[in-house]
């Protein structure tokens, strides 16, 4: 086996994310890839290897070999290109093989990206092509669809913890407060309690504002051996740990239906590669696909114990200078699910800030470790990756 | 060698649509139509069910009733309808797959208006005690159509009758059928017509009572059995007058006739009418009562049936819910929510 | 879809069609769907079909308002997962029942419905849902005047 080497991000940016009816897959991955590269104050020849998250290009724009593609546009050829699936957590996968790809010493800088243009087909569509996601022969056959498939999970939630729909409805509020802080942000707007709990209904109990939105997007992360990295910035974030868990694909099978155990086997993986422990962690950026989504992964992460984390969103412990900062940059619920690049979006907002460069009111003072929490489907993939500014 | 029915099974969808939300829509007094049918509400499917998912529910009570009778005894399975999903494509295929009946069996839908699977019992029959097998199976069932704005809105209905025919372990023997066809046009569909027509009055006289009359009285002949020897006698039921006035034509009194009269509440299922009618009785006939059961179809013919109930009836019947427990199962639908899952909305 | 095309509908149609699973003969445990492999008796296991009762109880439950075209037109459609009284979980709707009578703990049994239809000249789906339990039709038969 190798020796594992130290891995750092020099870079890491996102587009905004929305609608952006005047910018295609390739328009999407340029922007973010030239704007990583101008950030890291390195030249493209430096890359020497790239790996794309990608959902769907096939089903979404009717475009296949997105590594290739992206090789392409971003003037990077010949080097290896490739592009990596696992649905939602496709980014994630992809910065875990970018890692891999430094760590083992076999390249030295990595471009790592994730794009995803969802907005070219109709809503239903995309419904559609999203439930390729699950198990399509025993869930989506059957009618179910992916609100539908966490709205089993709430329910039974519910049932089993007694949980309101109100403290769902306050964790929008709170990743749409910060959404309105970020630039960057798919919706800016703030929203109330009582916004949140009259949105129609998508499946019941989760309303709209209980689900994140169709965006397009592209984010971009430049990965370097820690003593590389520094000879181009003074504040290399140190890759900690990345890891990655996989569980049934279906959701007939889990363990305990409350529970996603590929983010408990993901984040126990990685605090032990990390040596770093939960109270040390700064914030988290986790995939709030749906607002209870949230609420697991705070639990499975293992910030507190089942069934808790509901006390933590109604004690506000999830703002910042709460126990636990939870999706400062508003989430996959404010800041967008462009669901290809978002594993590497929320690389980007943990980079901001742990370099202090997050923008005004959203900026966790003095953050030293952050955790992001990426997941595929309904949790048969989780990555988590701990990012510390140690080598600063 | 005794032959009859082994198993039956009836199903019919949870919701209603009442005469009186039909004849709202189209301005007419609901009370003259109801008086002239003697039709008060009609069972609609859901937008889920078709012929196939009644076929397959009826047959599974069937199969719940026809204790120990394997799978893969049923050697035949027809599906009689004027409602088939497919124009080509068997239901009785869906159905014996369903069932757990394939491969070895022969399957069909068969098609005769409203008497397509007494058709098929009667080749069930025929197989059974020519010794080409040792059960059969046919069922009527039909999510019937009807144009809106039709008389017929506010009849035809949905529902359907499974029945397993064999010559051991028989609750009902069958002693004896007969036909009685011709070529009447009173009511048809063409083909790629969404819709039936009929021929208004003309339905009654020369069609249905015509058929019916003389195929029962041409079976009584043959068995030499008289009115009074049956306990029960069911009749299709286009609407809850005609069968009352066909057994008063033959001697019968409305006693025979009311336990099987379940047209009121449920309208008229079609090819499952007169197999729902008889199920509705083998309900609660006592071991030794007799049944005569004529079909009838348009275009025209009938099917009757002389059926003595055996004492077996009592234990096997309790396997599986009876008609009157459909019949009191339901909901009713607005005539918006009617029109959508009967598809009346088209692009 | 060529996730719904005819040869892939039909190579798991009886499956849908009556609710078939597999039991480990070795060690007693039931699976749906169907599996090759007992995962805890791995090699030693044997694998054989067996035909579900269809009784079970709603382990959890939702109201989907907002679907795929193909679903469209049963919305609102109840989507639950429900615990067979074999063991394995499933996935289908509930239907034939009022929304306010749902809860966590129901029973209900199968029945055969209609999926979806591909098109309106397609090939129609049809397979299990489930429908509350009523064990209460005995009583017909104890009653002479029905």
């Amino acid at each position: 086996m190798l020796k594992k080497r130290e891995v750092a991000v020099i870079s890491a940016v996102t587009t905004k994310c929305g609608e952006h009816w005047d910018k295609g897959i390739k328009d999407l991955a340029w922007e973010a890839g030239v704007k990583a590269v101008e950030e890291a104050g390195i030249s493209g020849k430096d890359i020497e290897y790239l790996v794309v998250g990608n959902m769907s290009g096939g089903m979404f724009v009717g475009q296949e070999h997105i590594g290739a593609l992206v090789a392409d546009f971003l003037g990077l050829n010949p080097i290896p290109s490739l592009r990596v699936e696992a649905a939602c957590a496709s980014g994630g996968v992809a910065f875990y093989q970018g890692y891999l790809a430094v760590a083992s010493g076999l390249y030295d800088v990595v471009a790592v990206g994730g794009v995803e243009k969802m907005t070219d087909v109709e809503p239903e569509q995309a419904t559609s092509v999203l439930a390729g996601a699950m198990d399509f022969e025993w869930e989506a056959y059957f009618g179910a669809t992916f609100p539908a498939l966490y709205a089993l999970i709430a329910t039974r939630y519910m049932h089993e913890y007694r949980l309101k729909p109100e403290t769902l409805a306050k964790i929008a509020v709170k990743n749409h407060y910060y959404g309105s802080l970020n630039p960057l942000a798919h919706f800016r707007n703030k929203i109330t309690v009582e916004e949140a709990l009259t949105s129609p209904l998508v499946a019941d109990p989760l309303r709209k504002y209980d689900c994140s939105p169709i965006s397009d997007g592209a984010a971009v992360a430049i990965l370097a051996p820690l003593d590389i990295a520094k000879k181009y910035t003074d504040t290399p974030i140190v890759v900690e740990a990345s890891a990655i868990a996989s569980d049934t694909l279906s959701l007939l099978k889990r363990r305990d239906l409350c529970t996603l155990d590929a983010t408990v086997n993901a984040a126990n993986k990685a605090f032990q590669l990390a040596h770093i422990e939960r109270e040390d962690v700064d914030l988290i950026e986790v995939h709030d696909c749906f607002s209870i989504a949230e609420l697991l992964a705070i639990e499975d992460l293992g910030f507190c114990k089942k069934g808790e984390a509901q006390n933590l969103v109604e004690e506000g412990q999830t703002y910042i200078g709460g126990r636990i900062p939870v999706n400062t940059d508003g989430g996959l619920k404010a800041a967008g699910h462009p669901v290809g690049a978002t594993g590497v979006k929320q690389i980007a907002e943990l980079v901001k800030q742990l370099r202090g460069e997050a923008d005004k009111g959203r900026q966790v003072d003095g953050a030293e470790v952050g955790l992001a929490h990426n997941i595929g489907g309904t949790g048969a993939t989780a990555v988590v990756t701990i990012l510390s500014r140690r080598g600063a | 060698m005794k032959v009859g029915i082994v198993g039956y099974g009836a199903y019919i969808p949870k919701w209603r649509i009442k005469a009186e939300n039909i004849a709202k829509v189209w301005g007419q007094d609901a009370q003259t139509i109801t008086n002239g049918i003697g039709v008060h509400e009609k069972s609609v499917p859901s937008l889920d069910e078709d012929t196939a998912t009644i076929a397959v529910e009826a047959a599974r009570n069937a199969m719940k009733r026809a204790n120990g009778v394997k799978p893969s005894e049923i050697s035949a399975v027809y599906v009689g309808s004027e409602s088939h999903p497919y124009a080509v494509k068997p239901t009785a295929v869906t159905v014996a797959e369903a069932l757990g009946l394939t491969p070895y069996v022969t399957a069909a839908d068969t098609e005769f208006a409203c008497k397509a699977a007494t058709a098929g019992i009667q080749a069930c029959l025929g197989l059974v005690k020519g010794g080409y097998m040792k059960y059969g199976m046919s069922i009527g069932a039909d999510t019937a159509q009807s144009a809106p704005g039709d008389a017929l809105e506010y009849t035809a209905a949905a529902g359907g009758a499974a029945y397993i025919i064999g010559g051991d372990g028989v609750l009902a023997e069958i002693e004896g059928t007969c036909s009685y066809t011709q070529d009447v046009p009173d009511f048809w569909r063409r083909e790629g017509s969404l819709y039936p027509k009929h021929a208004g009055r003309f339905t009654g006289e020369p069609a249905y009572f015509e058929q019916i009359v003389k195929c029962s009285k041409s079976l009584m002949e043959k068995l030499g059995t008289k009115p009074s020897d049956y306990t029960y006698v069911v009749f299709h039921m286009p609407n809850g007058k005609f069968p009352l006035k066909a057994a008063s034509i033959l001697g019968f009194d409305t006693k025979q006739v009311t336990p099987s009269l379940i047209v009121q509440k449920i309208g008229n299922t079609y090819s499952g009418s007169s197999l729902l009618g008889l199920a509705a009785v083998l309900d609660r006939a006592k071991p030794g009562e007799r049944v005569l059961m004529t079909s009838y179809g348009s275009g025209a013919g009938s099917d009757s049936f002389s059926i003595t109930v055996t004492d077996q009836i009592e234990e096997r019947r309790r396997l599986a819910p009876p008609v009157q427990y459909y019949i009191e199962r339901k909901g009713y639908l607005s005539y918006s929510i009617y029109a959508k899952n009967r598809k009346l909305f088209r692009e | 879809m060529s996730a719904t095309a005819p040869p892939a509908h039909w190579r798991r149609m009886r499956e849908r069609y009556r609710l078939l699973g597999s039991r480990c003969e070795t060690c007693g445990a039931t699976f749906f769907p169907t599996t090759k492999v007992c995962p805890k008796c791995r090699r030693k296991g044997k694998i054989a079909q067996v035909e579900f009762s269809g009784r079970g109880k709603v382990y959890s439950y939702t109201v989907i308002h907002s679907a795929p075209k193909m679903f469209e037109q049963f919305t609102p459609a109840v989507v639950a997962l429900v615990q067979l009284e074999e063991g394995p979980m499933v996935l289908s709707q509930i239907v034939d029942t009022d929304h306010k009578e749902l809860k966590v703990g129901m029973e209900v049994e199968a029945c055969f419905r209609k999926l979806f239809e591909q098109e309106q000249s397609g090939i129609i789906s049809y397979g299990f849902k489930f429908r509350p339990v009523n064990d209460h039709w005995g009583k017909y038969y104890d009653n002479k005047d029905i």
